[in-house]
């Protein structure tokens, strides 16, 4: 019994030094869906994860320690979620990147919020988890569902100096989503909309809509949808005579459209996701991945990827774990990333990131402004 | 009134494509009370074939009125050859049987040349090439378009034409006896296949012109077009009196102008709202259609 109760002793002996020995190195929370139905979109943020974090170590880590990263299920649930971000706090992590879908994000922030912990999604891309001004301890590398509405009325009003919109959508979640966003955007730049219609995707044709949109006086369209109603549209429009500029979205931002409309798609504005194929740190990114995973990046590696880049920086900069440090270092930098070169606004959102405008000039889709 | 103008020929003109396709469903029906669900995909393959020859067509150097012509012609040709061959495979085979069994046929031929078209073409939107010409004279004109001129023109002629051709020609009675009573009209020697061949021949040849004119107005095609443009017809043919000629044309019309109206002073958020609730308000009150008769179930 003796024997026993000194063996125990020194078992916590060694149990509590253990921390001691763990101040030597930084912790990363990676939490997200690790499996489950969703974990092709989680999986590529913990493999960026990694990836950077063990080029980092190579190099000499950060402060002079190694950073560890200690993975967390939450298979996108938010009740798991927030068991998650329990265990997170008090394994006291110095960041989280994660988590990876809104609804499991959200129910864990306000955990990491009260433990004053900064947070960095790569996917989450609800509107008021940055929007709402709630959550100043989080951060993310990709575009809030509004994003493209955002730019589109931002440079019809600011840049093309529109005067009467109308918005059309396809009744879809994507089009109507989108132009309703973008409708909310006019009305606060003062510019309301004359016309918020939907149409019927696959109709014979558009004639009515567009007599509509003629008589309406408007100088500019935001279409919300994809690209063949955008081309009947447009065609219509032009065959017409009217002078109106058009403005669309991702889902016409398409060669196709350019291919069907021809000489009418002349002209087009179309928001599209910026172009980072090119980018040297991206293509290495990739190529590190195929070498160490054996198989092509998922989604939003990238965007995690950059998010892992961010942090560690961000620490290297604020020269502690101290939060409030680090979200200054966040806010302050412009970080060299896969996404091209990246910094944070109040809010969180990332700059520099996701959507740039892009116009038909010569039968091509050139980029006019971000 | 500009306004007004604008919208009442921008109907005019959809409902005259609408007439088109109608009146295909409507003499199928007459004759051997089938309702074609095909009859779309036939209108989409007279487009497709349009688009073929006119661009082997405009290689040739080719262009103006003689490529909408020719390219209007083989389009023609060939969907009458598809409506008689689809007669002869998908429906005589099943003239006696239960009167479901040749519409689930029908349904079954329209969902194979959908994707007879989808893999032997392309899934993909094609630019369809503007084959009507600006008319010179209309250059100041904005409450109608050339094509749009030229499409209800083309309607109300092959209307005449076919009036003419059902009331004066012998195959046309014929068609008129079949209608009335088939084996009336095959006890007293008309040849019932041939005239129900024609039936599917014209049928197929009205459906395609309908597909080239509206696809050159629109600009762009793919296989998917006839399944939407086929559920209009129908409705408009069961809003003018499945059965009838002129019930057909007067319901595409109405059909045309419907949405028209109700999206330029409404909204096209319900434009099919109005399209469908009108048609549910005429059958309330003359369930056989506007110009439908009521014939009594034969015993």
């Amino acid at each position: 019994m003796k024997i026993m109760n000194s063996f125990l002793t020194v078992l916590v002996m060694v149990l509590s030094a253990a921390p001691v020995f763990a101040l030597d190195t930084i912790k990363l929370g990676v939490a997200g869906a690790h499996t489950g139905d969703l974990a092709s979109y989680g999986i590529p943020s913990l493999n960026a994860a990694r990836l950077v974090v063990a080029d980092r170590n190579a190099k000499g880590g950060i402060l002079g320690k190694q950073v560890d990263i200690l993975a967390e299920d939450d298979v996108c649930k938010p009740e798991v979620a927030a068991n998650v971000a329990t265990k997170l706090v008090s394994q006291d992590v110095a960041l989280v990147l994660g988590h990876i879908c809104s609804g499991a994000t959200k129910a864990a922030l306000t955990l990491y919020k009260d433990a004053g912990k900064i947070i960095m999604s790569s996917s989450a891309t609800n509107v008021e988890l940055t929007k709402s001004g709630v959550y100043p301890n989080f951060f993310r590398t990709i575009s809030p569902d509004d994003a493209q509405a955002m730019l589109q009325v931002e440079f019809a009003v600011n840049t093309l100096k529109v005067k009467k919109v109308a918005i059309v959508h396809d009744k879809g979640d994507y089009g109507k989503g989108l132009a309703e966003f973008a409708k909310g955007f006019f009305g606060k730049k003062g510019v309301p909309p004359v016309l918020f219609e939907g149409i019927t995707p696959g109709a014979v044709d558009y004639s009515a809509i567009v007599q509509k949109i003629k008589s309406s006086g408007a100088d500019a369209v935001v279409y919300g949808g994809y690209h063949p109603e955008a081309a009947k549209i447009i065609s219509t429009m032009k065959k017409k005579k009217m002078k109106a500029v058009f403005i669309s979205d991702d889902g016409v931002r398409d060669d196709t459209f350019i291919k069907v409309a021809g000489k009418y798609a002349e002209g087009v504005y179309a928001t599209g996701p910026i172009d980072t194929s090119k980018n040297a740190m991206a293509i290495e990114a990739i190529e590190k991945h195929k070498k160490t995973y054996a198989s092509d990046p998922g989604a939003f590696y990238l965007n995690a990827y950059a998010a892992a880049i961010c942090l560690l920086e961000a620490i290297e900069k604020a020269g502690s774990t101290d939060s409030e440090a680090i979200s200054k270092a966040l806010r302050g930098t412009w970080f060299d990333t896969p996404l091209g070169k990246i910094s944070f606004d109040e809010r969180g959102d990332a700059l520099g990131i996701g959507f740039a405008m892009y116009q038909v000039v010569k039968g091509r889709y050139a980029e006019v402004g971000k | 009134m500009e306004y007004f103008l604008e919208l009442f020929f921008g109907g005019l003109t959809r409902g005259s494509i609408y007439a088109l396709l109608a009146l295909g469903y409507t003499m199928v029906y007459g004759i051997i009370q089938l309702i074609n669900f095909a009859h779309g995909e036939i209108y989409m393959i007279g487009a497709f074939t349009a688009l073929i020859a006119a661009s082997a067509l405009s290689m040739l150097g080719l262009d103006g009125w003689s490529l909408l012509a020719i390219a209007g012609l083989a389009a023609v040709i060939y969907s009458a050859a598809y409506g008689f061959t689809l007669e002869k495979i998908a429906y005589k085979p099943l003239r006696k049987a239960p009167r479901l069994s040749p519409l689930i046929s029908a349904i079954g031929m329209s969902i194979f040349l959908q994707n007879y078209v989808l893999l032997a073409q392309t899934s993909d939107f094609l630019s369809f090439p503007a084959l009507i010409d600006e008319f010179p004279f209309m250059e100041d004109v904005t409450i109608i378009r050339s094509s749009e001129l030229v499409i209800i023109s083309v309607t109300a002629l092959s209307t005449a034409l076919l009036t003419i051709f059902i009331k004066f020609t012998g195959i046309g009675k014929a068609m008129r006896a079949v209608a009335q009573d088939r084996i009336m009209a095959m006890l007293l020697g008309v040849k019932v296949d041939r005239v129900i061949s024609v039936t599917f021949i014209i049928g197929s040849a009205l459906a395609a012109v309908g597909g080239v004119l509206i696809s050159s107005h629109v600009g762009q095609i793919n296989f998917y077009i006839g399944f939407i443009a086929g559920i209009k017809a129908f409705t408009a043919a069961v809003l003018g009196g499945i059965g009838s000629l002129p019930g057909a044309v007067l319901g595409g019309l109405v059909l045309g102008w419907t949405e028209s109206f109700a999206t330029g002073y409404v909204s096209s958020d319900y434009e099919d709202v109005f399209a469908f609730g009108l048609l549910v308000f005429i059958l309330i009150f003359k369930p056989s259609g506007i110009l439908g008769r009521s014939s009594a179930e034969k015993v």
